[in-house]
């Protein structure tokens, strides 16, 4: 719906002339106020109107929905999560963007929601039962209570400069194509604006002078494409680049210029501003409204009805942490009936609650079950009953028979557990299953997969009949990131787990309480140095997170000895030879380290000789690997070179980070592109590689496709959690995802794409004897438009490998190719002296 | 090392991950395998008794003709193997590995099973069609054991269609920067920029050798108007016209060694099926006039 900005259909309570540029100022008053006409405002609005509670829906632009408005022509929205569902006076199918907003604006009008469009609100003040809320333009409405519901997209970044403000300012670009003979100038060299600037001299008949101001003297945060583009128009002529140049002053036909040698002025006809936006965050805290903390991924403080730390604004939909189209409108439903005195309702979300606690068998309600987990598990002490709620949505609750495996040691997994009633048994001999240590209830285990995002260290099995809550990874880190609390609970439990875990056995927590009293979690960047060779020193770091590189000086050049993953500890040869390091150690990726106070340890040992014996014995193969680099060092140092370099490059390309990764020894690859090929016809026609593309050194190389991460960036934010470690450690999509896009943009590697499934091809015999469709591998974009069955239409979706999960024999790429050229390896495995040794 | 992170296991399934290529896979298995076939063949060639002299129908000729049959069927069968993504724990690598050393024990087993008598028939036809597999197979592992080094070290981390873009992208800004010259310049750009670099030809393909260079000749002209030309577009011009040949000659001998990897299968794959055909024909034939 596309709303003139002269004829709003108007309330009946209001008072003057609605228009946002109307000379009077005027207000109105509303019972409540709702921010935001996206899902969740939309079926908070049309839940007042059915409810006929006076209120008004407050929308900037001049349509419904911006967000999802300015997706692309005919995207295919997707209605995750399926098992919940929708509870709004707005119904709500997956479909065409076309489609779901037509039939919003349709019930809107129908339903009688009074909308307020071009109506930008730019402050709040006053308190429950009277706020007024301040309209760009000068108009203010009062309403009794507040729902904001603006999502997290936020303004454009305003021109701050003089004359900012003026017509020829403009903060979107619509159809380059409009303008013609003019100069204009492109604010801003992120990728819109790049896009935008490429857009307008994309025509030379246009005869357009662009112009770009870059802040900055490159472009380090734009798509390298949008960079190399730009660069060819300059070089072309048909684009003018500014490097470290800003806007002085904006004045009709001219803009004066900040350079890095003075002032200067350029004729400009047009301001395309394009300098990103800022997120909504400092307008919701000068509501008075708090966050969680002072992170950037934090959410406001919210109580179970939705309402903020500022009594009477209720906050729902993205912004409070809900991304899903689904869970936006069920708090549009829910929050307004809360407002309006409901206090027996029952979120969406309880049938599946009840589905998780019914499979205990013990009689409890979800309420009951509740309570008993926040009384009984220590980190869930301090949570609030609707982030508790939120947080077993994304868990599973599990009962275990006396003696059941809970899970096996090198598993993978990073789940966290809490144990809710019951205890369990960790076995920490691997040789003997006999010897255990026991986790009482109300703690948790399973942290150290969770934070190093390696394999399961120990196999736990129920000690008596226990009830234990998986938390997802996503859910456990977000506990962590809301929960200072619990944050610190995980925390000292890790530490303490990992010191006793270092010697296998034989401490006790009272052996280790002043180790542990004495850690301290440090943060080493990548690359940054933790160990230097020739240092003193003699304090031990356990790493938790990420990976080292240990490296030694050999005749002036530095060698790569080795390559050391999350669980491992370095600084002990320091501290028991007493010496000066004889290495250095230096992070491969964003690490955290464990730091243990040396003359603790020390002391520790004295009272534990078997301790001190197995430290030494450990220590043994670190020193056969330095006498082996030392005593060859005259005579391969050629290899030592190389290998150390082939290392470096490695890590460079994010093998630190990695647990199974596609490499290719191009002396081998004869290009025939079969593993891309077989690829492919193993999954549904879309090869998740590109063996082409990527970087290459001393002819090993490391071709597009997915490292599976320890820490997977993709993970980060995935609004439907589709994104999972599987059975073999490897990082899947499931089939919730909704195409959203956000994993691509946030995997470094490039590795995952957006695509639809392709039609079924004929089969191979018919291929091989009649030349029936297009082949092996993945069929071409001609032949898939050609043979797509009509009507059928298939959302986008994201791909990347899966490491072939669920086929037997293993990844496809790896068994297609036909001279041994593709292999998988996990860096330890690779990065290691034995390579050295087999080659030198 | 103080400690050892868990050796990978797969659950449930085996994966290898050994890194060999497919001529020495495990420590030349179906080398040995092929040796020993070829060697306990020439062996019972040599002891085995045969009145009036060694044939293709004696019970030994019998033998060698089915394992040799057998072995030609299935060596054809890679190219089935390579294309069916079929699941299991098969891998291209062993299969390609046995085809070549088998291929080459045929040698031996097909030529004890002619007995050393050829002539103009169809037996030999089938016997000639086999060596010319195998020849064409032989030329196959040895470009594929020397060539793939210098495909990774020509192409610099650029993929097919990154250099395809790059010449065009030059191509582009070549266009531009010619508009003000003269027209004899101009001209001579255009001819490059129109040519095809690329054009077809099996010679041109392998020998990377692509006559007509109009960019050279263009190159030549912009040189001739001295070392440092006064006029800074002719300069801009030459560099740009440097940097199409370079990126020109990138290409060509990216194609070259492609289509030196490539071209030997335009000769392997047809003679198998003439082969396979060959090979019915004289099995048909032997036990229809038998």
């Amino acid at each position: 719906m596309i709303y003139p900005t002269d004829c709003a259909n108007s309330p009946d309570n209001a008072i003057g002339v609605l228009g946002p540029t109307g000379e009077i100022a005027v207000s109105e008053r509303v019972r409540i106020a709702i921010v935001g006409s996206g899902p969740a405002g939309l079926s908070a609005a049309a839940r007042a109107a059915a409810l006929g509670i006076s209120h008004v829906l407050l929308e900037k632009s001049d349509h419904l929905s911006d967000t999802i408005y300015k997706y692309q022509k005919g995207k295919h929205v997707m209605a995750t999560p399926a098992m919940l569902v929708l509870r709004s006076d707005l119904s709500f199918d997956a479909g065409k963007r076309e489609g779901i907003l037509g039939t919003w604006d349709q019930q809107v009008s129908e339903r009688k929601v009074n909308v307020r469009p071009h109506s930008d609100v730019t402050a709040i003040t006053g308190e429950k039962g009277n706020f007024s809320l301040a309209l760009k333009g000068g108009d203010t409405i009062e309403a009794e209570a507040v729902v904001l519901a603006i999502g997290t997209q936020g303004n454009p970044n305003l021109m701050r400069c003089p004359g900012g403000d003026l017509p020829h300012v403009q903060y979107q670009l619509n159809d380059p194509s409009e303008y013609v003979d003019e100069h204009i100038t492109v604010v801003g060299a992120g990728d819109a604006g790049i896009e935008n600037a490429l857009g307008l001299a994309a025509d030379p008949a246009q005869r357009n002078v662009v112009t770009i101001l870059n802040r900055g003297a490159d472009f380090a945060r734009t798509k390298e494409a949008n960079v190399k583009l730009l660069t060819e128009a300059a070089a072309a002529g048909r684009i003018t680049i500014r490097n470290e140049t800003s806007p002085a002053e904006v004045r009709a036909g001219e803009l004066v210029l900040d350079t890095r040698d003075g002032q200067e002025t350029i004729p400009c006809d047009r301001i395309i501003a394009r300098m990103g936006s800022a997120a909504p965050r400092s307008f919701v805290e000068a509501c008075g409204i708090a966050f969680t903390s002072p992170d950037r991924e934090a959410f406001p403080v919210l109580s179970p009805i939705f309402e903020s730390t500022k009594p009477g604004i209720h906050v729902i939909g993205a912004l409070a942490g809900y991304p899903l189209i689904k869970h936006c409108l069920n708090q549009g439903y829910d929050v307004i009936e809360f407002i309006n005195g409901n206090a027996a309702l029952k979120p969406a979300d309880e049938p599946i609650l009840v589905g998780k606690f019914a499979k205990l068998g013990a009689k409890r309600t979800v309420d009951e079950w509740l309570a008993l987990l926040s009384s009984n598990v220590s980190i869930f002490n301090e949570l609030s009953a609707l982030q508790l709620r939120e947080l077993m949505l994304d868990s599973e609750v599990r009962s275990y028979a006396r003696g059941e495996v809970i899970f096996e040691r090198n598993a993978p997994g990073s789940s966290l557990f809490a144990i809710a009633e019951g205890s369990v048994a960790v076995e920490v001999n691997k040789d003997n299953p006999s010897q255990t240590v026991p986790i009482e209830q109300g703690s948790i285990f399973g942290e150290v997969g969770l934070i190093s995002g390696r394999r399961r260290g120990a196999t736990i099995r129920a000690a008596e009949a226990t009830v234990a809550i998986e938390l997802s990874r996503n859910a456990a880190l977000k506990l962590i990131a809301t929960a200072p609390a619990a944050a610190r609970a995980v925390a000292r439990i890790s530490i303490e787990r990992q010191v006793l875990q270092m010697f296998g056995s034989g401490l006790t927590k009272g052996d280790v309480s002043e180790l542990v009293a004495g850690a301290e979690v440090r943060t080493a960047s990548a690359g940054e140095v933790v160990l230097a060779e020739g240092d003193e020193g003699n304090d031990i770091y356990i790493i938790r997170r990420g990976s080292m590189i240990v490296e030694k000086l050999v005749g002036g050049r530095p060698v790569f000895l080795s390559y050391l993953p999350a669980g491992s500890y370095v600084g002990e040869m320091a501290m028991i030879d007493g010496g000066r390091r004889t290495a250095t150690v230096k992070a491969a990726i964003r690490s955290e380290l464990i730091r243990l106070p040396g003359d603790v340890f020390a002391q520790l040992l004295a009272r534990k000789p078997e301790l001190l014996r197995k430290a030494q014995s450990d220590m043994a193969a670190r020193r056969d690997i330095n006498a082996f680099v030392e005593g060859r060092k005259d005579n391969f140092s050629g290899v030592v070179d190389m290998y150390s370099q082939t290392a470096q490059f490695l890590i460079d390309n994010g093998i630190g980070e990695a647990t199974d990764v596609l490499l290719i020894d191009e002396t081998l690859c004869v290009g025939c592109d079969n593993c891309e090929k077989a690829c492919a016809d193993s999954h549904d026609g879309l090869s998740r590689l590109n063996r082409e593309a990527g970087r290459t050194y001393a002819h090993l190389h490391v071709p597009t496709s997915c490292r599976h991460c320890e820490h997977p960036h993709c993970m980060a934010d995935c609004p439907p959690n589709a994104i999972k470690r599987g059975p073999d450690g490897e990082v899947v999509i499931d089939d919730t995802c909704i195409g959203c896009g956000n994993c691509q943009r946030n995997c470094p590697y490039g590795v995952i794409r957006m695509d639809s499934v392709p039609p079924a091809k004929p089969s191979l015999l018919s291929w091989l004897l009649f030349g029936a469709g297009p082949g092996p591998g993945e069929p071409s974009k001609n032949w898939r438009k050609k043979h797509v069955a009509a009507g059928a239409e298939q959302p986008k979706k994201a791909i990347k490998c899966d490491m072939c999960s669920g086929i037997e024999g293993g990844p496809a790429c790896v068994r297609a190719c036909p001279t041994g050229a593709a292999i998988r390896v996990s860096p330890e495995g690779f990065l290691s002296v034995a390579r050295l040794e087999a080659e030198g | 090392m103080a400690t050892a992170s868990p050796k990978r296991t797969q659950l449930g399934r085996k994966v290898n991950t050994d890194h060999e290529g497919f001529l020495r896979l495990a420590g030349f298995r179906w080398l040995k395998i092929a040796l020993t076939i070829s060697i306990a063949t020439s062996i019972g060639y040599i002891v085995a008794d045969f009145q009036p002299r060694p044939n293709g129908g004696s019970w030994y000729g019998y033998t060698l003709g089915t394992i040799g049959a057998g072995l030609i069927v299935w060596l054809a069968l890679l190219g089935v193997r390579k294309r069916a993504m079929t699941s299991g724990g098969w891998s291209l690598k062993s299969w390609t590995s046995a085809h070549v050393y088998l291929g080459l024990a045929l040698i031996v087993i097909a030529t004890l099973h002619t007995g050393f008598q050829l002539g103009w028939n169809v037996h030999t036809l089938a016997y000639m069609l086999m060596l010319v597999v195998i020849g064409s197979g032989v030329f196959g592992i040895v470009v594929y054991s020397s060539l793939p080094s210098a495909l990774s070290a020509n192409r610099e981390e650029m993929t097919e269609t990154q250099m395809v873009e790059g010449i065009a992208a030059v191509d582009r800004q070549l266009n531009d920067a010619a508009q003000p010259l003269s027209l004899t310049y101009s001209d001579l750009i255009l001819t490059a920029l129109n040519e095809d670099p690329f054009r077809q030809g099996l010679w041109r393909r392998l020998s990377g050798k692509y006559s007509g260079g109009a960019t050279e000749l263009a190159i030549a002209a912009c040189d001739s108007a001295g070392p440092v030309p006064a006029d800074p577009a002719i300069a801009r011009v030459e560099a740009l016209l440097r940097r199409r040949k370079a990126q020109l000659d990138r290409m060509r001998r990216h194609l070259r060694l492609k289509a030196l990897l490539e071209v030997w299968l335009y000769v392997h794959v047809p003679t198998t099926i003439a082969l396979l055909a060959a090979l019915i024909a004289h099995i048909f034939s032997v036990f229809y006039y038998w």
